[in-house]
């Protein structure tokens, strides 16, 4: 016997949350105020992605937690068990054959499809918010549309660096309409934001919601003569070999060395699984 | 009390809910997609759509607008003793149901303010049928285009016309569930 309601949350939250994740599909990129509940973590540990989650779960769902990439971090493990307990979900780590993707500042490598969900974890919902600490103000910029200050943002950027140095949460327009804050996810994710997944927000400090429906227009902000670059470290994975994925920079001694490696877990597991070696292992073999 | 009122709510409210939500986000990210809904049987001229998804959505903050042939005591009393909404005019409804006819004018709902476009009502309306077929909607949540039979695609083509300001649609008829969300951009052809 389960001592606790159907994934945690009590029926009159659960309905609040949907309304809210219901309107953020009809309204792309617009942040949807909701009354965010006290959850047993911090904040900041992923309140807002865990109370989508519980909203969004059924008993039939595969669930997969992802923190910067990793199924196996404190994090990730423990919302995952969370969930197993409280919403019987069958719980993976594998990116295809989960159906609801609860993330922490990733999008997976592998091309996600029409019938998965991703739930991000924001911290700071507002794009805005560093430009422009006031929220009367800040609501009435993207009310109006007056997103100005963001392009000044990125030009001072290219004026002090000689390129945007804005290299997470790069800030993207929604159907030309909001500018939304795409999560603290590497800007070498931005441009898989267009895909055929559902991707529900949740900011539970802030207690904002947002969504983006699939196939919807999600563009990175620049200028004609500094087009967006989703760029990555100029390595291949030490372990599996991959070209074409994010990595993480691991330092492995006290001398300065260090090695890249997937920050995907399960895409860099699936590819040695394929047989694929890189750097660092084939050594080993040597 | 009748027994009408008390009967043909959610067996089990968590699991019945959770699968009714999964549709109804469903049919909301991808216009034109159709779903069906199942768990609850609410009185006639409810359709069983109709009254899964108030189950599922409504409760004590959100007024509901009953629109002409559903304005019954059996609905009323459904409504409440199921959900605990309260029922309102147009101008206060977060969720009006009704046919089209009866929910006209669209423009008594409200459709949010620029600061919170969400602040606005979503109809929920009965037709007598529902095909994948009809005026062609594109946008959020379409990848190439997507088609749908609506009541009054130019009253519709209007709403949208008003983003990110206006109203969200379901469509009911019987169990199938359908949405149009104010995003997405229609042209009636046949």
């Amino acid at each position: 016997m389960n001592d606790y309601n159907f994934a945690y949350l009590d029926e009159q939250t659960k309905r609040m949350i949907r309304r809210a994740i219901l309107k953020g599909l009809a309204i792309p990129g617009y942040q949807v105020p909701f009354a965010s509940r006290e959850m047993p973590m911090p904040y900041g540990w992923g309140t807002g992605g865990v109370q989508i989650s519980a909203a969004t779960l059924t008993p039939e769902d595969t669930f997969k937690v992802i923190d910067q990439g990793a199924d196996d971090t404190t994090n990730a493990v423990s919302i995952r068990q969370f969930f197993e307990k409280t919403a019987e979900v069958e719980t993976t780590t594998t990116t295809s054959e989960a159906t609801v993707i609860q993330t922490r500042h990733r999008i997976p490598e592998e091309p996600l499809t029409e019938d998965q969900i991703l739930v991000y974890q924001v911290p700071i919902p507002e794009p805005l918010r560093f430009l422009e600490p006031r929220e009367t103000e800040t609501r009435k910029m993207h009310a109006l549309e007056e997103y100005g200050l963001m392009h000044v943002k990125l030009y001072e950027d290219i004026s002090q660096h000689g390129h945007i140095a804005t290299s997470y949460a790069y800030p993207v327009r929604i159907e030309g309409r909001y500018v939304m804050d795409p999560s603290p996810i590497p800007k070498f994710d931005n441009p898989k934001m267009e895909m055929a997944a559902i991707q529900l927000f949740g900011a539970g400090r802030e207690q904002r919601i947002y969504a983006l429906p699939p196939y919807t227009s999600v563009v990175s902000l620049d200028f004609d003569d500094h087009p967006f670059d989703p760029s990555k470290a100029p390595h291949c994975c030490a372990l599996c070999g991959a070209e074409d994925s994010y990595l993480d920079e691991v330092i492995v001694d006290d001398e300065g060395g260090r090695m890249f490696v997937c920050s995907d877990t399960d895409y860099c597991e699936r590819r040695r699984a394929a047989g694929h070696r890189g750097a660092a292992l084939a050594e080993d073999a040597a | 009390m009748s027994a009408v009122a008390l009967e043909g709510g959610f067996v089990d409210a968590p699991r019945d809910a959770a699968f009714a939500f999964r549709a109804l986000m469903e049919v909301m990210a991808r216009p034109g997609r159709i779903e069906e809904l199942a768990g609850a049987t609410p009185p006639a001229p409810l359709s069983i759509a109709a009254g899964v998804l108030l189950l599922t959505l409504a409760d004590h903050d959100t007024p509901i607008y009953l629109g002409g042939a559903c304005d019954t005591e059996d609905v009323r009393r459904w409504i409440s003793f199921h959900t605990g909404a309260p029922m309102s005019g147009p101008s206060h409804a977060a969720f009006a149901v009704g046919n089209w006819d009866d929910l006209q004018p669209i423009d008594a709902f409200p459709i949010g303010t620029p600061d919170y476009p969400d602040r606005s009502t979503t109809l929920i309306v009965e037709v007598p049928e529902l095909e994948a077929s009809g005026a062609k909607l594109s946008g959020p949540g379409i990848r190439d285009q997507a088609f749908l039979s609506l009541p009054d695609p130019e009253t519709l083509a209007k709403n949208n016309a008003r983003f990110p300001l206006g109203l969200d649609f379901y469509f009911a008829c019987g169990a199938r569930v359908a949405a149009l969300p104010r995003s997405t951009r229609i042209e009636a052809c046949m």
